[in-house]
Parts: C-alpha cells; structure tokens; sequence
C-alpha cells in the first residue's frame, strides 16, 4: 500500500480506497458534494447530475466516477454551483413545487440543496404539469407533483423484494414511476408503510398519511443546519 | 380467437423471452389494435416478470400505445426536410378532409393523424407512417385519394402500392457499393485466421461510420480480451437505428446490399469467437423486416450461418434481427443494448463498456452498419486496397445521405476527404446555398462560405447526412425544428437534457413567435453550455449543437425575430442582474445583458 491513494478536492488532499467513487471519498473526509439521487444505502443512478465536478478538466458525475490517484477535482467553483443552481431551477419548473403548503418542508433534500446553493428564483417559466395525486393506500399517499425522478423509490422496493415502483416513460413528459397493478393505483401493489420504499423518497412524494405536521415548521431537519454540514456529519458518524 | 388466445400465440412465438419483450409488443399491438391494460398484464405474466417492467417498457417507446389509436394511425415524418417538401401542408390537408385534429383520435374512433420523428426518407419526401409502413413522395392528390380511403374504410391492402414504394436513388456508387459474392469475403477471413484478420482491420485503419469514428480494431481487441464467463458468449450487434434526422444510408445497404452487411457481422464473428449476432432494425424500417428475415434463412441454406459456418467445425453463430420501436437515443450503443434486453432505451452508466459488459453482461461489440460493410470489403480487398482510399485519418470511402434543396436527392458514394462543394456538385444546386447541415442534428451547420471544407474526420466529421438549404430558407426554423426533435427524443433520465431539452424548445417557439429579446438567446447560451457539460449522453451533450452553430453563423435569423434588438424595455433587464451577479460572485461579460441602454 506504498502507493499514493490520494486525490485533490478543491485543493484539499482526499484519502480514498480503491474502489470509492469521488462522492463517496469526499463526503467520508468532510467535504460536501451536493446531491439529490444519491443515497449511501443505494447504487448511485447518475441522473440528477446535480453532483457534477471537474476532474482534470473534463465534467463528470462524481457519485458514478471512481476516484483516481493524484486527480484534481474542482467542486464547489463558482462555474459548477452555477450549473447546480440551473439544474434545480429545471427540477423547480419541471414540476409543481409549493414549498409553503408541503409536508416535506424543511426535511426535503430538494429544497434544502436549493437554499444550500442560494437558488433565489426558480428563473425559467413553470411548465405546470398535470400529475396525479394517489390517495388509494390507507397509510401512504403518494404526489408525484413534486417527483424528481431519482428512482431512490424504485430501488428501495427492491430491497424488500418488491417492484412497487419502477421507471419508465420517456421524456420529460413521459417519464414516470409507474405502480406494480392493472389499476396503477398504489392499494392495488404489495406495498406496505413498513417497506424501505416508505422513506426514501427525498422529496414530497411518499408522506405517510395522518402524521402531517407532527414536526412544526422552523423546527425540521434542515431548520436546524445546512444540508452540506448534516450530509457529511451523517458520513463520519 | 379471443384476446387471451391471440396474446399466448405471440408469447409462445417468442418463448416467453423478456428480452423479445418488444417484439411481444409490437406484435401483440398489430393483432389488437394497441396495448391495453390487461394485454399488458398478460404479457407481463408469459414472461415473468413484473407488470409494471412491461409497463415501463411499453411506456417508452412512441411505437407502442397505452390508449386506443384508431383503425389507420399516420405518421408525417415531421423533420426540416419534410416540412420543406411541403409535409405539414398536406398533412393539415389530410386533418381537414377527415374533420380532425393533428394528435387527436377522430370521435368515432377511426383515424389518428400526427407527427413523428423522421423517418429516413428524406430524399423522398414528403413520407409518412401509414400504420407503421412506409409510404413516399406524398402529393397533394395521393392526400385527397387518402382521405377517402380512409372514409369508406378500405383495408391498407387494397390502398394504391405504388404510394409504398421506396426508391434506392443511388446517385453515385463506388467501391463499396459494388457488386459482391456472398461467402467471398468469408473465405478469404477464413483463410487468413482470425488474428491476422483483426490485424488487417488495423492496418486498414477503419473508423466507425456511426458518428464518433471509433477505430474498430481497438474495439473489437477489447471485446476479444474480455474474459468469458460460465455460459458467456461474445455478441456482435449491427446497429441500424439510423434515427439521425436527415441520414439514410444505412437503409440503401439494408436494402440492396444486405449481404454486405451480414457478412460483415459473421466475419466479426469468427474474428471474436461470437456466437450470436443481432440487428437492430428501427421500427421505421419495419417493411424490410421480411426480406432480411428471408436473406439470412438464405445464408444458412448456403453454409454461411448457423453451425459450422463453412464447414469449420466450432464456427457456429446465427443473427436474429430486432425491430425498435420508434426511439432515437436507442442508436446509442448502451441504450441500444437495454432495449435488446426488453427494457426501456435509456443509456447506461459507462464504465463498464458494452466490450466487457454488453447484451446480458456479456462482451459485446456494436458497430454501424456500413462499417460491417467496409469490414466486408477489407476482408475482401485487403487493407492496403482500402488504406489508399479516402485521408491518412479517414480511410475508405463513405455513403452521404444528401437531401434538401438539391436537384438529385440520394446515396452518393465519395472517398472521406471530398468537399462538401464537390457533392453538391454532383447533386445539383439550383440555387445559391445557404447552410449545409452535415451529419444530421447533432452534426455541424455549415455557410454557404464553407464548401471547401472536407468531409472527414480530420476536418468535418461525418456519419454522412449533408441536408442542404439554399437562399430562400431559414436557418432558424431548421435549428427550431431540431430544438423539437431532441425534446421529443430525449430519454428523460438526466435532469439537464430532460428539462432543458423542453425549455431550449420553448425558447425557440417564444422567438419564433416574436416574443423573444436578446436575453432569450443569452439563456440559449447558457443551456447550451450547461447540456453539453452535464448530460448523461451524446445526445443531451450535443443537442444544442445546432443552435450554437446557427447563433454563431446565423445570427440575423435570430435578431430578425427580437422585439427588444432596439426595443428600449421599461426598467433595465441589466441592471435588475446585478443581485444575481452578487450572489454568484460573477462580473464577467456572460453576467451581463447588452441591451440599447447597456
Ligand atoms: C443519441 C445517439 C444516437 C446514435 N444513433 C446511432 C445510429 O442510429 N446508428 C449508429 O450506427 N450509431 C449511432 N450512435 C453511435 C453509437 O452509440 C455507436 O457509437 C456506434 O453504433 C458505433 O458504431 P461504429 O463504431 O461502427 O460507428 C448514436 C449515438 C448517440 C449518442
Ligand atoms: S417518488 Fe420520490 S423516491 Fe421515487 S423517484 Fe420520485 S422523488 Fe425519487
Ligand atoms: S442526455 Fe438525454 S438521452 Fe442521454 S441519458 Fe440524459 S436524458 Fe437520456
Ligand atoms: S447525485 Fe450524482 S447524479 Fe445525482
């Protein structure tokens, strides 16, 4: 192990092992590296490339990109939180975020990633899709208004054996979580609240029904500190 | 036959097989009409596997449909081109007829009329899908019979053949469009052995004809050295999605030199110890289905496919052709591979590389179809014949799809290095030429000025579609119709070309409309850059291609449209930037917004 197992995270030196992504090495050293489709319990999906950094100048996901030896990785300039900020403003208007009026606000990864990176506006015109809210499930309800698409869903079920939810579609006006019955409706799939699927989505999304507002506003999650210090507080722990 | 019987035939046809699932679609579709909740269902339970997989699937691609689609379904193939041939006349004509509304089931249930992405007829336009077949060079009187046909309800097969016939115009045929033996090249592969073969491929420094001029040899030693697994075999790919708005090519060697193509796959075969091939058809091209079908039965009859091909014992390896379904990013090579697995085309996260980790994990190879065919002629010819052709970098000749404003729309073959002038030439303008859009949307505009340069990958690269505009178009509306095709296209996986495909688009309508001001073309700009930066894909990452190349050559066809170019607004758009500027620490020229006061 004489050899060097290091990397450079704006100018900081990162230890890593041989197999870590950059996301994963940056965040067990402290560093933050923003995100919305990661989650350290599943496979990364690469697709909000909200993670985006530059390693020795070229663009790359770093919850996909294996870290390298000696790599110079930019992450948190002036360039890349620009592009991050133009990413959630599209997240923002691709669907139907009312932050005021929403169960998730204050513990949504969303939101919090947004304020992290001093989104002021969501800049560019909404597109005021038309999507379903499903309150077939006695426990669970589900309102893909507020979907980000990050499959964290998808893969959750899985791990309790299940394809409750899965990706499908295409396109911005297609792509969706697609429910596992004839009716689409979620009391017709074999879900149930004690699924991992239940929690993991990192938005409003799957809320558990009759629990709303237990915590009150000013006094969530992402109330108490920012997502770049709790994320890699989480890492350490 | 009921519904349930119908769906079990299909099913069993294709042995219950996920990875046929979309063969099982589209043939179900064809029996019923379209695909209906418990038809899904159905499917999902003969090939075990999750209902809502099936539905994903299904949900993909814009061949299959979850909604009734009506007795006769029309498709106007919706590219520049066609729309300069007049497609959105006629098809607003056909709507009119028939009382209808483009992309709206008329109320008895009988007739959907709409657009879809291009359908490689450019040089016979205007086309259409008339319930998935092709049908060319529409007028406004075929359009008229159409529309009573169509009323008195009178079945595809007794509609005029003659409106299905598809051309070949080839313009100017060269070395690889010549005549050929099947079982030739082969032989002479044979002879060489299969390492002396991959290193004649080398020598004859081929590149891929599919875009990013991949040299093929490294691909293939890659795919050669990956290690086997228990059951594992390699796979040779042929992939004819040709979805590439204004490319044709590939269609013309599928349909005239098939042969070239197949033993191209079969020499890849021996070359890499392959067992089994497939061609990915696009769905567009589903009226070739049966010929190609019936020109690899006639290789097996002839030795040249199936077991011991040619008598060489252990040299077994048969191809099986696969029909997409109406997806252009399925012409990317991991996308392509997903969707032969049954699955919806969405591009995979690389590493691992389709030659480590291809169809069912196992190492695969993909290549163009006129690669094939070149591989063919080297295995023929020998690579100091087909080094001599073409530039040092670019080697061989190469097929162009040339359409647009040119007398002789078609295939002409040229060695890589020709002018862009020089086809043209043999083409035929009338007029003086504006832009030439080479290599389709994804490609590279180029002026009027630039006809000197070279077609190959030393200077323009190329997969060989040259759409041609002369002086009476507008650039813009080209890139506009373009900003469309990729929003339609693009598989919704990663956040930057999902939405900002969609929004790009809805710039460029907002322009269109005279709504625009040059804050619009800054945001152009600026999802450009992020698009190419951040997509997951080549296809988000050169979407915007041509609306930069067109801002950076066209601009007066975008400023024409400004209502704000000395438009004095009310309060000053600059100035109202300058919190952003503070919160983004920028003060940059790209910060700023040039409007009459600034
Ligand atoms: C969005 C997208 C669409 C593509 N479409 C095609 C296609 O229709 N045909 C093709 O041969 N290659 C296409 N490609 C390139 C393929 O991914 C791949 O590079 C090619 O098939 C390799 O073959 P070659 O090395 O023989 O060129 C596409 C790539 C992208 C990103
Ligand atoms: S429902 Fe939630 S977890 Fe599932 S894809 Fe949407 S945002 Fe992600
Ligand atoms: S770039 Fe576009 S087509 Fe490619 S993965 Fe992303 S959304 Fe899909
Ligand atoms: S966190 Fe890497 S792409 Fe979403």
């Amino acid at each position: 192990m004489s050899e060097k197992t290091t990397f450079w995270l704006d100018g900081a030196e990162i230890p890593f092992t041989a197999g870590q992504t950059l996301l994963e090495a940056a965040r067990r050293a402290g560093h933050y590296i923003p995100h919305l489709c990661w989650h350290p319990d599943y496979k990364p999906h690469g697709s909000c490339k909200l993670c985006t950094v530059k390693v020795d100048g070229r663009f790359v996901s770093a919850c996909t990109t294996l870290a390298q030896a000696g790599a110079h990785v930019e992450n948190r300039t002036a360039e890349l939180d620009d592009m991050r900020r133009t990413l959630l403003q599209l997240l923002f208007v691709e669907g139907n975020h009312f932050c005021p009026s929403c169960e998730k606000s204050g513990q949504c990864l969303l939101q919090a990633t947004a304020y992290e990176l001093g989104m002021m506006s969501p800049h560019f015109d909404h597109f005021f899709p038309n999507r379903p809210v499903d309150a077939s499930h006695p426990e669970v309800m589900l309102d893909f208004n507020r979907c980000i698409l990050c499959s964290l869903c998808e893969q959750a079920a899985k791990r309790d054996g299940k394809f409750t939810f899965v990706m499908g579609g295409r396109g911005m006006r297609g792509r969706r979580v697609i429910l596992n019955s004839e009716s689409g409706r979620l009391a017709d799939t074999d879900f149930s609240s004690t699924d991992h699927a239940a929690h993991v989505c990192p938005v409003g999304v799957i809320l558990k029904k009759r629990v709303g507002f237990a915590v009150p506003y000013g006094q969530r999650r992402y109330d108490q500190a920012p997502v770049s210090l709790l994320d890699v507080a989480e890492a350490i722990k | 036959m009921t519904e349930k019987d119908i769906i079990d035939t299909i099913l069993t046809k294709h042995g219950r097989e996920g990875t046929r699932l979309l063969q099982i679609l589209r043939e179900v579709q064809e029996a019923l009409g379209w695909l209906s909740p418990p038809a899904i269902t159905a499917i999902a339970r003969g090939i075990g596997w999750p209902r809502a997989k099936v539905e994903a699937t299904a949900a993909f691609y814009s061949f299959f449909h979850l909604r009734p689609r009506g007795k006769y379904c029309l498709l106007w193939s919706d590219n520049i081109i066609d729309r300069m041939q007049g497609s959105r006349e006629l098809m607003h004509r056909l709507c009119e007829k028939l009382w209808l509304e483009p992309g709206r089931l008329s109320e008895d249930g009988l007739v959907f009329v709409h657009t879809t992405s291009d359908i490689g007829m450019g040089d016979q336009g205007p086309a259409l899908l008339i319930n998935y077949r092709v049908a060319t060079a529409m007028t406004p009187e075929r359009v008229d019979a159409m529309a009573e046909l169509i009323r008195a309800q009178t079945p595809l097969a007794e509609w005029p053949a003659e409106w299905f016939a598809v051309a070949d115009n080839v313009r100017k045929a060269g070395p690889l469009l010549s005549s050929f033996t099947p079982g030739s090249a082969l032989r002479a592969a044979l002879a060489r052995g299969a390492e002396a073969q991959l290193a004649e491929i080398g020598a004859s420094r081929l590149r891929g004809r599919g875009g990013a001029g991949f040299p093929t040899q490294r691909k293939w030693q890659a795919c050669r050295e990956a290690p086997l697994k228990e059951g594992q075999t390699r796979i040779v790919i042929c992939n004819a999605d040709e979805g590439e708005p204004g490319t044709f090519k590939d269609r013309l060697l599928l349909t005239r030199y098939a042969d070239l193509v197949f033993e191209g796959m079969t020499i890849a075969a021996y070359v890499l110890g392959a067992r089994k091939g497939f061609l990915y058809l696009r769905g567009e091209y589903r009226y070739l289905l049966e010929a190609l079908d019936a020109k690899l039965d006639e290789r097996r009859r002839a030795g040249l496919l199936g077991h011991a091909i040619l008598g060489v014992a252990d040299f077994d390896f048969d191809i099986e052709i696969h029909l997409g379904a109406g997806a252009y990013v399925c012409g990317e090579e991991s996308a392509l591979i997903e969707s032969l697995e049954g699955k919806p085309g969405r591009p995979r996260v690389r590493p691992p590389f389709p030659v480590t980790h291809g169809y069912l994990e196992q190492p695969t190879i993909v290549n163009n179809v006129e690669t094939f065919a070149c591989v063919t002629r080297i295995a023929e010819h020998g690579a100091e014949w087909f080094a001599r052709l073409g530039t040092p970098q670019s080697t061989g000749t190469k097929l162009f799809s040339v359409s647009g404003d040119v007398v002789r729309p078609g295939i002409y073959e040229y060695p890589f290095g020709t002018t862009v002038a020089e086809v043209l030439e043999a083409a035929g303008v009338a007029q003086c030429v504006q832009g030439v859009q080479v290599s389709g949307a994804s490609g590279t505009t180029l002026t009027g000025d630039e006809l000197s340069r070279r077609l190959c990958f030393e200077d323009v690269p190329t997969a060989g579609a040259l759409m041609v505009f002369d002086c009476r178009r507008d650039m813009f509306e080209a890139a506009r119709n373009f900003a469309h095709f990729f929003a339609h296209e693009s598989c919704g996986f990663c956040t930057p070309c999902r939405v900002g495909t969609q929004v790009v688009a809805r710039l460029m309508d907002k322009l269109a409309a005279g709504h625009g001001s040059q804050y619009d073309i800054q945001e152009l700009s600026k999802l450009s850059r992020l698009m190419k930066n951040a997509s997951h894909c080549g296809l988000g990452q050169t979407a915007c291609n041509p609306i930069v190349d067109t801002l950076a050559k066209f601009r007066p066809a975008y400023e024409r449209r400004l209502m704000t170019l000395d438009f004095v607004p009310a309060f000053d758009l600059d100035a109202e930037l300058s919190q952003a500027r503070q919160m983004t620490r920028r003060d940059d020229e790209a910060a700023h917004l040039f409007t009459a006061q600034g």
